[in-house]
């Protein structure tokens, strides 16, 4: 059975800066890690793999050069990547993304029966969280989004037991599979791949999909099939702070002072 | 009076056979190590070999050394002794007498007191062991054993020669009373008519003592008298403040887990060790209550040879794992990350064993064949490899430590030296403060200097120490590279990890830089007048100077922090108990900066304590590891009127702020 991990190359947003004339990411000699929250769903997939002796897929949708992430994957010990690269897929949303990455799905499970599809609970690049549960609603899985640990899984009767992580409370949740999982960082600490591991995934197999492969509606992927459009990015101009009170000579009242100010602009309430 | 060699000649010869038989089976073993090439300059090797093994320089520095260098010189003169007394046993007619008379009395001479001296020394030697012993555990049954049994070789020299000279007319004996005094003393203690018995009693004790001594040597830690003149031969001779490079190829494994992944020397080291315990003494770690010893980590490596290697050359698989828990002959795993590579150890050696790079191997197996690791070094590891340095901050913040000042990039040709900022310079609050100062004083020196800014990377010292190679090498491929293109030839450092690592370990990425820590530069432009100082730092009271073990021992820098203090300070600092060579790492080398002290008391505790014992009020020092641990330390003994301060920032105080 194969468990598929849905990673996606992003740039270090840390490391992002914003053009103010074009309103686009300055993308130049910006390094592009793997999404940390899908290095969580990786490694949930491998830790399944460990536990179970699935097959670990990572699948990711993205340019050329995601390949460099998706050998991360494999010297992680992923037994198979694919990147899903077409300039047809170019531009997409959120909507058209997951129906890319649904059709990729289906042709894996026509040869291996899939048992989980494990995603980060979103990407830190476009934060909608919205791709994961948008292909377990495609394929008609179970989605079990904000997964912070798989309790159990039955393989006999087919179901799987987690636990979700939810404002202020847990959720334990049961669902048959297969099943579609987003992960929160708290499910795992991602393994650090050996050296072997690393040399053998540089020579490693990365096969690559494009659309004659998919065979989809191009009205239905990429920026076409996209019904929202970035119309404008920037970065929220952070205030100077003022300086209130005399903290030195009166803290207490300075105190009082600030808490009074953060009960007015609603960051404290009583 | 010549005991009958018909017996003794087949004793002798099977002695000799089955010694030879020992030595065999333990030397063999060296040769499952992988090969390693301590044959160059052999002139050098020589005169090392010459002055640390004949010479003891090592040996007689530490308390009791004088002792054993008594024995060693006294046995080196026995040794005629004892080949005279052996092929007396078989050829009766031979024996010194065939000397020139001159000759021979002076040899006697020297005989008769060397006999003394290792008496006496024996004697110290048992005593030290009983009331002081170097560790608790040294009280051993094979070490009184065999100062037993030089003892017994000793008495039964004198017995033999006492009666010997029983037997001499007058003029004999007057003649031995010169020559042979303490033989003359004991033949006065032989009853009439006894001289036969005993010089047959006495003759047969000591052909007994030497021939045990001899064949048990190379089943004990006495097999150091073998082993330690070849091992000074053998040292490194460059200082042992690099690892070797790997080389990363498809099928090839890395680090050590075995025996026989060490190379031949890390196995003779191991028959080196005759546990003095003078590098558990130094260990931070031992003192501070780690399951790290070094001593017992060679003691280890020495079991685990002898057990695995017979198999090992057989072709077989070991049966004792070299990393565990198994015991005697396994390195646990925690004391593997114990190390802090401060150097104490090898630096304490007096046979030049190499404790820190075994370690070294133990940890480059375990993070790159099996990824090991304390969990602290997960986030370390990735933070290095995608951003470049520990934290893991934007590489375009390298920069923010040079907001108020008007610091320019390097540009080979332009600037004379590029100032390698270093991670804890360019991102830690505190170390940043030491950076604009050491700026300041640059600029009031007029040197010309300037920065990679956010091109600058972690030069990649704590990976390496943790036995990550794989992401060293890329980081110091990646540097060496990038201070090529840009024309970097010479540098300033105020991390004494950045300059160890660029000035030693990147020569081995071809990259030959002039590396200059602060404080050597800021002192030779202090003595050359290029400093002038607005006002003598007398504010600073007290103060004690720490040596960081990268900057001092790992490359020997020990007096310009000195000479910087008292020229800007009009006088000496303090000495602490622990200095130069002698010093006490702060806790923070090896990569320990980024992992947690889970056992014993903390190191960084044990040093402040040691500092606050002299009431400082500044304890200066002149590493950024260094400076984070004392205040840590500092806070956590709630010691409010002590202040750390960087070299470089008592210099920037005596300097004219206007």
């Amino acid at each position: 059975m194969l468990v598929v991990a849905c990673i996606k190359q992003v740039p270090d947003t840390t490391q992002v800066q914003i053009d103010p004339v074009t309103n686009t990411l300055v993308r130049e000699g910006i390094p592009f890690i793997m999404n940390p929250y899908d290095t969580n769903a990786l490694e949930e997939a491998l830790r399944l793999k460990d536990r179970y002796g699935f097959r670990v897929a990572a699948i990711s949708m993205g340019p050329p050069n995601a390949e460099a992430t998706l050998r991360k994957a494999l010297a992680q010990g992923a037994d198979e990547a694919i990147l899903l690269s077409d300039r047809v897929f170019g531009g997409a949303d959120t909507l058209a993304t997951s129906t890319v990455l649904t059709a990729a799905i289906r042709k894996l499970a026509e040869q291996e029966e899939i048992a989980f599809i494990i995603c980060g609970k979103q990407t830190i690049d476009g934060d909608t969280a919205q791709v994961g549960p948008g292909i377990a609603t495609r394929l008609g899985f179970a989605q079990l989004t904000l997964v912070d640990r798989v309790e159990e899984v039955e393989l006999t009767t087919r179901w799987v037991r987690v636990r979700r992580k939810l404002e202020g409370r847990h959720e334990i949740v049961e669902a048959p599979l297969p099943a579609l999982l987003t992960v929160v960082r708290e499910v795992n600490r991602p393994r650090y791949p050996t050296v072997p591991m690393r040399l053998a995934a540089q020579e490693g197999k990365v096969t690559t999909w494009n659309n004659s492969v998919l065979g989809l509606n191009e009205a239905t992927i990429g920026l076409k099939g996209s019904p929202t459009w970035v119309t404008k990015i920037f970065s929220p101009q952070r205030d100077q702070g003022e300086i209130i009170g005399d903290g030195v000579n009166d803290p207490e009242g300075t105190a009082r002072l600030l808490i009074d100010k953060l009960l007015g602009k609603d960051v404290l309430t009583l | 009076m010549t005991p009958t060699s018909y017996i003794f000649t087949p004793i002798l010869l099977a002695s000799f056979l089955f010694f030879g038989w020992s030595c065999y089976r333990r030397f063999v073993l060296v040769t499952v190590g992988s090969a390693e090439d301590r044959f160059s300059n052999p002139g050098k090797r020589i005169g090392e070999m010459l002055l640390y093994a004949f010479g003891q320089k090592r040996v007689v520095s530490r308390p009791f050394g004088i002792n054993h260098f008594v024995i060693f010189w006294s046995f080196l003169i026995l040794l005629v002794a004892n080949g005279e007394f052996m092929l007396h046993g078989v050829f009766a007619g031979i024996s010194l007498t065939l000397l020139p008379e001159r000759l021979y009395l002076v040899v006697m001479l020297l005989i008769d007191l060397a006999s003394l001296l290792a008496l006496a020394a024996v004697v110290v030697a048992a005593v030290r062991r009983i009331i002081f012993p170097p560790y608790p555990t040294a009280r051993t049954i094979e070490a009184f054993f065999i100062l037993g049994l030089i003892a017994t070789l000793m008495l039964a020299y004198y017995g033999i020669n006492g009666a010997k000279i029983t037997t001499l007319d007058e003029g004999g004996r007057l003649l031995a009373q010169s020559w042979m005094p303490l033989s003359s003393f004991a033949a006065t203690l032989i009853p009439q008519g006894a001289g036969t018995l005993i010089y047959g009693i006495s003759w047969w004790l000591h052909a007994a003592a030497l021939l045990v001594f001899m064949n048990f040597l190379p089943y004990s830690k006495h097999m150091h008298i073998l082993t330690a003149i070849p091992n000074c031969f053998f040292r490194r001779l460059e200082k042992p403040n690099t690892q070797p490079r790997e080389e990363f190829a498809h099928g090839k494994s890395y680090g050590a887990d075995r025996i026989d992944q060490l190379t031949w020397k890390d196995l003779f080291d191991a028959y080196s060790c005759t546990e003095c315990g003078r590098c558990q003494n130094a260990c931070p770690a031992s003192a501070t209550g780690k399951p790290l010893n070094p001593r017992q980590v060679i003691h280890d490596l020495k079991t685990n040879l002898l057990a695995n290697g017979p198999l090992l050359r057989k072709g077989g698989s070991p049966t004792l794992p070299l990393l565990g828990d198994s015991g005697e002959g396994s390195i646990s795993e925690e004391a593997v990350w114990s190390c802090t590579t401060c150097g104490a150890c090898m630096e304490s050696c007096p046979v030049f064993i190499e404790q820190m790079p075994k370690l070294i191997s133990l940890r480059r197996h375990l993070v790159e064949m099996e990824s090991r690791f304390p969990e602290e070094l997960l986030n370390l590891f990735e933070n290095m490899e995608q951003r470049s340095n520990p934290w893991g901050i934007a590489p375009s913040e390298r920069t923010k430590w040079s907001s108020t000042l008007p610091v320019k990039p390097f540009v080979a040709g332009e600037t004379e030296y590029l100032l390698f900022v270093g991670c804890a310079g360019a991102f830690d609050s505190r170390n940043k403060q030491v950076t604009v100062a050491l700026a300041t004083v640059l600029d009031a020196a007029g040197v010309s200097w300037g920065i990679l800014g956010k091109d600058e990377n972690c030069c990649g010292d704590s990976l390496r120490r943790l036995g990550n190679e794989f992401a060293f090498d890329k980081m110091a491929t990646e540097n060496s590279r990038l201070f090529r293109e840009r024309g970097v030839t010479k540098v300033i450092t105020q991390c004494p990890h950045c300059f160890s690592t660029l000035k030693n370990d990147y020569r081995q990425y071809g990259l030959e830089l002039e590396v200059v820590h602060h404080t050597v530069l800021i002192n030779d432009l202090l003595t050359a007048g290029r400093l002038k100082l607005d006002h003598t730092v007398t504010d600073l009271g007290k103060i004690v100077f720490h040596d960081s073990c990268y900057l001092g021992r790992h490359n020997d820098v020990y007096d310009a922090p000195r000479q910087l203090l008292a020229q800007t300070t009009g006088h000496e600092p303090i000495e602490l108990p622990r200095n130069r060579e002698n010093s006490f790492c702060c806790g923070a080398g090896g990569g320990r900066m980024w992992l947690e002290e889970h056992t014993g008391t903390r190191i960084n505790h044990n040093r402040v304590e040691e500092a606050l014992f002299a009431n400082p009020d500044t304890i200066c020092v002149s590493c950024p590891y260094c400076l984070t641990m004392f205040e840590d330390g500092l806070k956590d003994k709630l010691s409010e009127q002590t202040r750390v301060r960087d070299l470089a920032e008592v210099v920037a105080e005596g300097l004219h702020r206007g």
